[in-house]
């Protein structure tokens, strides 16, 4: 975004105008809104974390002139633009239930029973607007309700667990919260069983490679490197 | 023929038994009831609130989810998903100015004009009752009470029938040859959700339908509408402990009397 100005030949960025919190700052056009932030002169103590929209922790509302919604984002994902309205959301206040998961079962009453709130969905569809992932969180919540938990855990697989479905939904429901335990209940119960890896499992707890992992323990880096470099990989299966 | 279908939450949980049987017995008479490919909870009670549109936004989203997928009748067998989606399509072709607040609110969807026609299974047995003799091979031989409740027939606007004296259920289970009694309250209410605050009222509901149905000398009760299904079988136990006199009555959904008409073999 850096141009000539037309006097002396220097570099000079172009600048935006937004709002944090309601104050004015000038920040380069470019950045993104936690980096906008920052160079404003704020410091990211909570609600920073990866810095590559995977983590979910900076989610993020603004508005912009002239526009009468209101959007959600992650703010390490944005580039500003002027005339933006900021506010960071460090927290979403959201009840987890506690379960065990080896003491529940995976019915069609499971996700109701846990989390009965999601009964109270009138299919307004403001959680799926305010998601940055772009998920049908409004669909995931409807299969959660009607016992499709497969369906719940397919739709919410990319969930980053940002809250702002939750801090959005007029019905108060805390839909990350429902769709992990989806996730959770379609691995242990209803996704088909690794075999194989049972079996592995079975033979590296009956001492199968315990000799080998000795021997491997007593060997030189270069060795061990020499052995890496030299392993078998197996052909890819179709 | 394809025809569009909502299922509703019930139909998938606690009423997979009246699904199962639908579609299977439709399929028999040349209808494939064609899920729509996303549908949401029809919100279960259609709001009396006027001014509270929030509620009205399940069923219209529905509605706009069956057009979208080419649908000019939305088939909703459970008699609380068909009352509430009717309702909804007749306020969306006669308020003009809730639908533009509607509209506007789901600015993510197209408008919704009212153009879907909602029905029930039973609407769509009425036209085909000559293919439906045709389709049985074990006729019923026994007397049966058809039992309609009040979600089907009121308001009267959207009833699927006579509203004060249905007789649709009865030409179905008289095609299925079974025959039918005379069964005063079967548009007597069952007691709806009070199951769940209020047990007393639909135990003593239960009571009444039920043994009004076996004084006219009924062997079952019949009934499209899952809440009464519930509200009028799994009840009867409840009501053994007040009225240990009582005998009760089986009740079926009547797709299932249709599936053990035509012969289908249960699965499994």
């Amino acid at each position: 975004m850096a141009r000539k100005s037309k006097k002396g030949g220097k570099q000079k960025m172009e600048m935006v105008r937004i709002y944090i919190m309601g104050k004015e700052y000038k920040v380069p056009a470019g950045l993104t809104i936690m980096k906008a932030m920052e160079y404003a002169g704020y410091r990211y103590i909570r609600g920073a974390g990866c810095r590559a929209g995977f983590c979910g922790a900076c989610a993020t509302v603004y508005r912009k002139e002239g526009d009468y919604k209101l959007h959600a984002d992650l703010a390490c994902q944005t580039t500003v633009e002027d005339g933006m309205w900021l506010v960071q959301l460090p927290f979403t206040p959201a009840n987890k239930a506690i379960y065990d998961m080896d003491k529940i079962k995976a019915d069609d009453k499971t996700l109701v029973n846990f989390y009965p709130e999601i009964a109270r969905c009138v299919s307004c569809n403001t959680c799926t607007k305010a998601c940055p992932q772009e998920l049908d969180v409004m669909d995931y919540i409807q299969a959660s309700l009607r016992g499709d938990i497969a369906k719940a855990a397919e739709l919410s697989f990319d969930c980053i667990q940002c809250g702002l479905c939750a801090m959005r939904c007029p019905a108060e429901i805390a839909h990350y919260h429902v769709a992990q335990l989806a996730r959770r209940l379609y691995g242990k119960y209803v996704a088909p069983k690794a075999r194989h890896l049972e079996e592995r499992v079975k033979e590296i707890e009956e001492g199968k490679f315990d000799e080998e992992m000795k021997k491997m323990m007593k060997m030189s880096v270069t060795q061990l490197r020499k052995l890496y470099n030299a392993r078998d990989i197996e052909p890819e299966e179709d | 023929m394809d025809m569009g279908y909502y299922p509703g939450c019930t139909l998938k949980t606690n009423a997979k038994v009246f699904e199962d049987s639908l579609l299977k017995a439709f399929e028999k008479i040349g209808i494939k009831l064609k899920e729509l490919n996303k549908w949401y909870c029809c919100g279960t009670v259609y709001s009396l609130a006027t001014d509270n549109l929030m509620y009205r936004l399940a069923a219209i989203r529905n509605l706009i989810r069956a057009k979208e997928g080419g649908y000019e009748k939305l088939v909703a067998p459970c008699s609380i998903c068909y009352n509430t989606l009717k309702q909804a399509n007749l306020m969306a072709k006669s308020d003009e100015e809730a639908m533009s607040k509607i509209n506007a609110f789901m600015d993510e969807e197209p408008d919704y004009d009212g153009s879907v026609s909602v029905i029930h299974p039973l609407e769509v047995i009425e036209a085909k009752l000559q293919e439906i003799k045709a389709a049985v091979k074990k006729p019923l031989g026994k007397k049966y009470a058809a039992y309609y409740g009040c979600l089907l027939l009121r308001p009267k606007e959207i009833a699927i029938d006579e509203y004060e004296n249905p007789s649709i259920m009865e030409r179905l289970i008289e095609a299925l040859g079974g025959s039918v009694v005379n069964f005063p309250l079967k548009n007597e209410c069952c007691g709806s959700y009070n199951v769940a605050s209020n047990k007393e009222a639909v135990v003593d509901a239960n009571y009444r339908i039920i043994t009004n149905a076996r004084r006219n000398g009924a062997d079952a009760i019949v009934t499209s509408c899952p809440l009464c299904h519930f509200n009028l079988k799994e009840m009867q136990k409840e009501v053994k402990k007040v009225h240990p006199e009582f005998a009760g009555l089986p009740v079926y959904y009547f797709s299932e009397l249709m599936v053990e008409a035509f012969g289908i073999e249960k699965e499994g």
